[in-house]
């Protein structure tokens, strides 16, 4: 039963992943940009969940709508300062910019808070789950429904409203969706705030599972669910959850059965073989290069 | 014939030139103008410039974005400690030694990474430097997390300086070569330069390699400047560092790169009083050099010396 178990906690660390990854597909998709400070808005929905129920007292309900919403408008606010003047400029200066957004905000919550950890409230009670001899804690499971149910959502979104049209025109053909009428810039803006709320998400499940934040952990969960998202293939949605979710029990299986030290370079690893054999990633199309 | 004549006297004006910075620098450092705190971040700002100045080479005139130049700059770093630590080899044998290997290592990662393009060579590069900071994490001769202790510390200014001059020397002979031209026209279009018959696979390679060489010889100077190494030192804050460096001084601009390098190593000593706020300022300064940048705010350093360039081959 081991075994399942490992499966199991690699699925709810996946779910965290899949999460971010979206967030980062998304954008990618639609801005062409790796939002390297995406990690940086985890960590700050964190925070923001920190503060309104730890030193506000607000009840939970009220930390979690104010984390996505604060997350939410901080993508539109950075992508409206730090990306939009950049916007068909090389790619090159975009990733400078946005690991300098990254650092700005890492620095900011380290200036706010100190580089201590703060202890996470807890939301939620901290027992497991017994089904057939598989222990699921709580908030594995909590990670896991959240997961499928924020995919679920952005799937019909994206699918089936007007609003979701125009986000698929514009990471289609930006000029062409313009010329339609479609307003490109909310539709960006659309863009960051939805897979920043989805990160504000990921970064309360992060405090409950972890149960202690800092300002540097939205890096590395950053840089793991970009991973994930080009393993699903970047910009598609489904892809990156299923994405997360192998990186995640990857991870779990590399702790569990081989050592937790290898556990970054065993994601690494996925990174770099993914991209040598299959660059557009699992569910990627290939894309024919024109001359 | 004249134009053999020209770079044969603006080869001669530079080595006058850094003849003369040298014995200023030297100067200086006997007489207690420059203390040893200084002189220590001025080895500092040189291995910089070493760093950028050979990152320039793959990422501003071949034109390809990587992150991962921290990883090459710590095999370097971690061949030379090793070889003066167990071999007793002396320094110089050491920092050739680790510009080879970080040299081969560079080959390794260059073959399969180099064809992919952008965004993607830059995840995965930036992937590479990950790994390698694991494997120096794990490994037993590298002493692991707790670090490598007691490398002499044999690098000194006139070390680094003649390693800087010769870098710099290089990396422009080579810019200004064949090759060089070749790479740029890989920068500016990868199919055409195909097509015109430029082997682009081979000499993407070439490139990252001789940059590879170089990041591992900067390595070799740091860890025998600091005595001491460890493997978090050279992680991806490491490469995003010297990018900027390379990015703010202007892509595919030597010249640029050296003071960029040189004002990012020795401003942020100056700010050393408000140490909390230095990242945040840095981080503030990045984003609006980017953004001023694409405004074409800055005047470019870049063009003008291009003009000038042009001029020169008018007369």
């Amino acid at each position: 039963m081991g075994f399942i178990t490992q499966i199991m906690n690699g699925l709810s660390t996946g779910g965290m992943y899949a999460l971010v990854a979206i967030g980062y597909t998304m954008v990618y998709g639609i801005a062409k940009m790796i939002n390297f400070a995406h990690g940086e808005f985890i960590m700050v929905g964190a925070y923001i969940a920190y503060v309104f129920t730890t030193m506000l007292k607000m009840p939970i309900f009220v930390s979690v709508i104010a984390s996505i919403i604060g997350c939410a408008l901080l993508g539109v606010i950075t992508e409206k300062v730090a990306y939009k003047p950049l916007r068909g400029s090389g790619s090159l200066s975009v990733l400078i910019t946005a690991i300098g957004v990254s650092y700005l905000l890492q620095n900011l919550f380290l200036i706010l808070f100190g580089s201590a950890a703060r202890t996470f409230p807890t939301y939620m009670k901290s027992g497991t789950l017994n089904i057939f001899g598989i222990r699921i804690t709580y908030i594995s499971l909590l990670s896991l429904c959240l997961t499928l149910v924020c995919t679920g959502i952005l799937l019909f979104f994206i699918n089936k409203t007007r609003l979701g049209k125009a986000m698929r025109a514009v990471s289609e053909d930006r000029g062409a969706a313009e010329l339609m009428g479609i307003n490109v810039n909310n539709t960006i803006s659309l863009t960051f705030a939805i897979g920043s709320g989805l990160g504000a998400i990921a970064g309360i499940i992060y405090g409950m599972s972890y149960s202690l934040i800092n300002p540097y952990l939205g890096a590395m969960l950053g840089i793991k669910a970009f991973i994930a998202a080009v393993l699903g293939g970047i910009g598609n949605i489904q892809g990156a959850m299923v994405g997360g979710l192998i990186i995640g029990v990857a991870e779990a299986f590399t702790i569990a059965y081989i050592s937790s030290t290898f556990s970054d370079a065993v994601v690494f690893g996925i990174l770099i073989f993914i991209l040598l054999v299959k660059p557009a990633g699992l569910f990627g199309k290939n894309v024919r290069e024109k001359v | 014939m004249s134009m053999k004549k020209n770079e044969l006297k603006n080869m001669l004006v530079s080595f006058i030139f850094s003849m003369v910075i040298y014995g200023v620098m030297m100067f200086m450092m006997s007489s207690g103008v420059i203390g040893t705190y200084w002189s220590g971040v001025l080895i500092l700002a040189c291995i910089n410039i070493i760093l950028a100045s050979s990152l320039n080479l793959a990422s501003g005139y071949l034109g390809q974005l990587t992150l991962g130049h921290a990883g090459f700059m710590s095999v370097g770093a971690y061949v030379a400690a090793l070889t003066s630590l167990y071999l007793q080899m002396p320094l110089f044998v050491g920092l050739i030694f680790g510009a080879i290997v970080a040299a081969g290592v560079g080959l390794i990662i260059g073959i399969p990474t180099l064809r992919l393009k952008g965004d993607y060579l830059c995840i995965i590069t930036l992937a590479f430097n990950e790994i390698i900071r694991i494997i120096m994490l794990n490994l037993d001769i590298t002493n692991g997390a707790k670090g490598l202790m007691g490398i002499p510390p044999d690098t000194n200014f006139t070390i680094v300086f003649i390693c800087v001059v010769l870098t710099i020397f290089i990396i422009s002979s080579v810019v200004k070569s064949r090759f060089g031209r070749a790479i740029i026209s890989i920068r500016e279009d990868e199919t055409a330069s195909e097509l015109t018959g430029i082997p682009t696979s081979k000499y993407k390679i070439m490139a990252f390699v001789i940059s590879a060489f170089f990041a591992g010889l900067a390595g070799g100077l740091y860890a025998h400047y600091m005595g001491m190494l460890l493997p978090s030192i050279f992680d991806y804050n490491k490469s995003v560092e010297i990018l900027v460096m390379v990015v703010l001084g202007g892509m595919g601009n030597i010249k640029g790169s050296i003071i960029a390098a040189l004002l990012l190593t020795i401003l942020p000593e100056y700010l050393r009083a408000f140490n909390d706020y230095r990242m945040l300022l840095y981080a503030v300064v990045l984003i609006a050099a980017m953004i001023l940048k694409e405004k074409d705010l800055i005047p470019h350093i870049k063009e003008k010396f291009s003009k000038k360039k042009n001029e020169e081959v008018t007369e």
